[in-house]
């Protein structure tokens, strides 16, 4: 446990030293958001209607975005040798800085979503389901991801090939989780959708860590 | 008295065969130099022996600890072509999280490493604003606080200056000495007592 505490922290300090690495998404998430009022319509109904989509869609490129810096300066530095070869559980080592990429990149998403919520006109109770269903839902973004950025960390300019490998995986948890809103919007039940959510959220918590620590030793090989 | 056996190792890159049948025993005190030309396969080798490869055919123990055993781990320790040293961190913070990930000392004298390194003065430094011979020198001033038997060392001269290089090979008498063991690739001329060497 203290090797988890060790590599979160130690992956905070670098964050926040070159902050650059995870403001870049965020200011993309809240530019392009504020741009589709602009872009639409002003319009209050119209906006209403598609919020759910847009933030959902947006959260997920932005930690699309971010995905790439989760492994790239640990190879190219030669810390992930070092990290492959411990004694300490590897699967153990990738949760810790998968919770480090869920810190910077879901949770100021999660603080930043009533902002923009209120940007796209959504009433308080559906923008506390957005905020649910983002709690819920970017943990797994992280650690779905994780397994990509570990299955091509050794492959340069892999951004697309990312993309393409984790934009199915997460097709799932973006129809459930605008699903959950919209439904939200007409006071209809979201009980199934929050708990598809909560299972895929436990399902990535117990099996990505060790489905990423193999994708790793195969990488570097 | 510690004891390490390769047996049988075949390695293949791509389409490239590029050693088979590799068999060697390493005893307490005995450094190795592996030696060849580039491209011969010292790398693979090297990673191989500490785990982070697997190679096609044979094995590996070290006191019958197989490669992929807790204990074999904590008793490798090795330094690659890169200083893994992360340029946002300082010295001192990359030694210790190396430190953490590599043995299971309590409390580590870092200071004292790096005074015999010669980078006394540089523990809160960033590793981003030091040269590539310095670079270096950090990280092989784990070589001062790891208490693994098997040092593998890929190129550590890379960058050195002859002081530097002076430091590292009496650090490795003085490991043998106290019944270590050494493995190191180099295409430098290198002045160790007792030095075995195979050639890939």
């Amino acid at each position: 446990m203290n090797i988890f505490l060790t590599t979160l922290t130690r992956d905070l300090k670098m964050a926040f030293r070159n902050p650059s690495s995870f403001l870049n998404p965020l200011m993309f998430f809240v530019i392009s958001i504020s741009l589709f009022p602009i872009a639409i319509s002003p319009n209050a109904e119209t906006l209403m209607n598609i919020a759910p989509g847009i933030i959902w869609v947006i959260t997920m490129l932005s930690v699309l975005l971010s995905l790439n810096s989760l492994f790239h300066s640990d190879y190219d530095n030669g810390v992930l040798e070092q990290i492959v070869i411990s004694h300490h559980p590897l699967p153990l080592i990738l949760l810790a800085k998968t919770t480090a990429h869920w810190i910077l990149s879901g949770l100021p998403i999660i603080l930043l979503s009533p902002l923009l919520g209120i940007a796209l006109f959504l009433d308080s109770n559906s923008i506390y389901i957005l905020m649910l269903t983002l709690c819920l839902a970017t943990p797994c973004l992280s650690l779905i991801g994780s397994i990509g950025a570990s299955l091509v960390v050794s492959i340069k300019n892999s951004g697309m090939l990312l993309s393409l490998l984790i934009l199915p995986l997460y097709i799932p948890i973006l129809i459930f989780a605008t699903s959950a809103v919209s439904q939200s919007q007409f006071n209809l039940s979201i009980n199934g959708q929050l708990y598809f959510l909560g299972s895929i959220l436990i399902i990535s918590l117990i099996t990505a860590p060790f489905v990423s620590a193999v994708a790793l030793r195969v990488s570097l090989e | 008295m510690s004891m390490l056996s390769v047996n049988k190792l075949s390695c293949q890159r791509g389409y490239n065969l590029l050693f088979e049948n590799l068999s060697f025993e390493l005893n307490s005190g005995e450094v190795l130099r592996i030696s060849g030309q580039n491209g011969s396969g010292k790398t693979s080798l090297l990673k191989i022996i500490a785990g982070l490869n697997t190679p096609e055919l044979g094995s590996i123990e070290f006191d019958q600890n197989q490669s992929n055993s807790e204990t074999y781990q904590i008793e490798t320790l090795y330094l690659g072509h890169y200083a893994a040293l992360s340029s946002e961190l300082s010295c001192i913070e990359n030694l210790e999280y190396l430190t953490k990930l590599n043995t299971e000392i309590l409390s580590p004298n870092f200071h004292d490493a790096l005074k015999e390194i010669g980078l006394e003065n540089y523990e809160h430094e960033p590793a981003g604003n030091l040269s590539a011979g310095q670079k270096r020198r950090i990280a092989l001033s784990l070589l001062f606080i790891s208490q693994s038997k098997l040092w593998l060392l890929d190129e550590p001269f890379t960058a050195l200056d002859s002081d530097g290089i002076k430091i590292i090979e009496n650090q490795i008498e003085k490991h043998c000495a106290n019944g270590g063991l050494c493995i190191l690739t180099t295409h430098q001329d290198c002045n160790i007592k007792s030095l075995k060497e195979i050639s890939l």
